[in-house]
């Protein structure tokens, strides 16, 4: 089997660069601008998408991303929805991997048989599920792998070389990196730890290895680019959209612009890395 | 549906991976997985070490005052007509409540981990004052995350915190509650996890939590059967506790799980009416995933977690205990609810009766002695778990009955 994800991670080898990972918020600030902007994201530089899935309880996301699904529930984002968008934007872009990501309760309620068989049927390529570790395979990765999709897992600092098999036995598509011990959005990661970390999961897979959690600026994202396949950019995106809204939250003619020049600026960033780890 | 099997015991759980049938397991991020599973280690090793019991032994009699009185209540038991009704007093406990038994073995264990640094989360503010006590007692830095308007209903308990060198952190996330307190704990413990120990004060969360907040609170059924044996040579016929996450109400039913006589009931906040804004998860919510555990959950038909609402900011929470939701699917124990209203009914009663200012938490327990009490003969024997005093609750009480306290 192989997805979108498995194609774009292979074409961008030959290519030589690291891949720019985007999250945004599906709904946030509402799902029309929401598709807008997920429209827009592959022209401006996102090699793949992550779409995440809002949920009232989001515990290892920090203050911007927690704003941002409280946005998308406000303006009435359901599951339904989502998937809807993802339906939209595959009718333009059958090439761009989408991966959604968010928390499992939401997932578990839509029912996990009919949801793996809608989410495929939208277009989504991947899923990542913070609050499903390894101990829990049998509730969503493994039938989700049946069902042709990716499970991404997460590796952390705290995930050591004991553990590292047992998260990567059924992790396929890519391997994300957290750089730090935190939630969303904190502290800037140190490219030469990442580096480090990064060379020890290789030493346990062949799956290429994103690297997210605090990387907000083009620099930034460059640096951690020289020593990974590719760069997840989030809070720093839903940051900029948050400070394009008027008052009332709403969007203005400059959200889907303030998303995508960053994330052009990003890319520029993470295409002018001199690669190093894909070879 | 089919009634799920009965199991030949009660007590056996949870399996190796946490579940209580379909209820509890480990849904956690993988940052902290791999304390989760040192935490699981740790506290198997300390339970099976003589020293640590005999430590802890010590602490619950001379530090804690324990046992807690088993209390005839007469008057009350008068007032009913009927079962004999009697009060574990878990209210005269060190901190006045029944939080401090968890809290002991916890920070025991925290120590023990060489853990400097404790957060917990509370709703009512006797866990964290529990917490901040024991850090107190042991020298270990403590910060409790309390939901902004829990920190403006329970003042006093927010004084008492820092008092006793906590750091009080207002969560003003969400509906600023305990479901918003416990998302932030989560939060730091992921940012800190070196050298933090989460103290969860309730039978929820990840496993090995509800296993391990339930053994340690076991000491009130496990009391109350010798007191009962002493008092009247036999075992009580009922008992009755409040659940919001329900460690009083574990503690004190679970030993008493495979005496198939022992009827249960456990009393969930219904607030302004289940068919309102309540706190009632089992009577109004379904099975669902959040903070580590599967359990019953107040929620939308997409998944989105519900705001609870009960006068008693102790059971003002969307879910309840893993091991709860499965007795309460196998029928072992029933669960009933009462209101805002008639718990402040309650607290004038029983204050006024037996001379014991109950907390708000109790008080929806003690609110339906009237639909239970009255029916039995009068050699029946109830008892309530009485888990906290209520002084911290007299600013509420007297806010919601007007002038008529």
């Amino acid at each position: 089997m192989t997805t979108r994800i498995d194609q774009r991670f292979a074409a961008l080898k030959s290519e030589g660069r690291a891949a720019l990972v985007t999250f945004t918020m599906a709904g946030d600030p509402d799902t029309k601008t929401s598709l807008e902007i997920l429209k827009a994201l592959p022209k401006a530089g996102a090699d793949v998408i992550e779409l995440g899935m809002p949920f009232t309880d989001p515990m290892a996301d920090g203050p911007a991303i927690q704003a941002g699904g409280l946005r998308a529930l406000n303006a009435g984002q359901t599951m339904i929805k989502t998937l809807a968008m993802i339906r939209a934007f595959r009718k333009d872009d059958d090439a761009t991997p989408i991966v959604l990501m968010g928390y499992y309760n939401p997932i578990y309620i839509y029912g996990v048989a009919k949801f793996l068989v809608d989410a495929k049927a939208a277009g989504v390529d991947g899923l990542i599920v913070v609050d499903l570790p390894p101990e829990e395979d049998e509730e969503l990765c493994l039938p989700a792998l049946k069902a042709g999709l990716n499970f991404i897992r997460l590796a952390t600092p705290t995930t050591d070389d004991n553990r590292l098999p047992a998260v990567l036995a059924n992790t396929s598509g890519f391997v994300y990196y957290v750089s730090i011990t935190g939630i969303t959005g904190s502290a800037a990661p140190d490219a030469a730890k990442v580096h480090a970390a990064v060379t020890r999961i290789k030493r346990h897979t062949k799956l290429p290895v994103a690297v997210g959690f605090g990387v907000r600026t083009a620099k930034q994202a460059r640096a951690i680019a020289e020593g990974a396949e590719a760069v997840v950019v989030g809070s720093a995106l839903v940051g900029a959209l948050k400070d394009s809204l008027d008052k009332k939250g709403k969007a203005t003619g400059k959200t889907v612009k303030a998303v995508t020049s960053l994330v052009a600026e990003l890319a520029k960033g993470v295409r002018g890395a001199k690669q190093t780890a894909a070879k | 549906m089919t009634a799920p099997q009965q199991p030949n015991s009660f007590r056996t759980g949870p399996d190796e991976r946490g579940h209580f049938g379909i209820y509890g397991g480990r849904f956690v991020a993988e940052t902290l997985m791999p304390l989760i599973l040192e935490l699981e280690k740790a506290y198997a090793a300390a339970k099976a070490d003589p020293e640590f019991k005999r430590e802890m032994d010590g602490h619950l009699k001379n530090y804690v005052g324990r046992p807690s009185p088993l209390y005839l209540a007469e008057r009350l038991t008068a007032h009913f007509g009927g079962a004999k009704i009697y009060f574990k007093r878990e209210d005269l406990n060190h901190t006045g409540a029944h939080k401090v038994n968890n809290v002991l073995g916890q920070i025991m264990l925290a120590k023990r981990m060489g853990k400097p640094r404790v957060i917990a989360e509370t709703g009512a503010g006797m866990h964290g004052v529990a917490t901040a006590t024991m850090c107190a007692k042991f020298g270990l830095d403590c910060v409790v995350f309390m939901g902004a308007l829990d920190v403006a209903r329970q003042q006093p308990n927010v004084l008492r915190m820092r008092a006793l060198g906590a750091e009080v952190r207002p969560v003003e996330s969400g509906a600023k509650t305990l479901k918003d307190a416990m998302n932030e704990a989560l939060r730091d413990w992921v940012t800190n996890v070196g050298d933090t120990f989460y103290c969860i004060g309730t039978v929820a969360g990840p496993h090995p939590y509800p296993m391990m907040v339930r053994d340690f609170q076991c000491i009130i059924g496990d009391e109350t059967r010798v007191q009962m044996q002493e008092a009247e040579g036999r075992l009580p016929d009922s008992l009755l506790a409040c659940i919001g996450g329900g460690s009083n109400a574990m503690g004190l039913f679970h030993p008493f799980l495979d005496d198939r006589n022992v009827e249960i009931y456990g009393v969930e906040a219904a607030g302004h009416g289940l068919k309102s804004k309540h706190a009632a998860s089992v009577a109004g919510g379904r099975p669902g995933v959040l903070h580590g555990n599967r359990t019953y959950l107040l929620m939308d038909a997409d998944g989105q977690i519900e705001e609870a609402h009960s006068i008693s900011a102790g059971l003002d929470y969307p879910g309840i205990g893993p091991e709860h939701a499965w007795l309460a699917d196998l029928g072992r124990v029933k669960f009933l609810s009462a209101t805002d209203k008639e718990a402040l009914a309650a607290f004038q009663l029983c204050s006024r009766l037996e001379g014991i200012i109950p907390a708000l938490e109790p008080c929806h327990a003690l609110a339906k002695l009237g639909e239970i009490a009255p029916k039995q003969l009068k050699d029946h024997l109830l008892v309530i778990n009485l888990s906290g005093r209520g002084d911290k609750d007299l600013d509420s009480v007297a806010h919601h009955l007007g002038g008529k306290l």
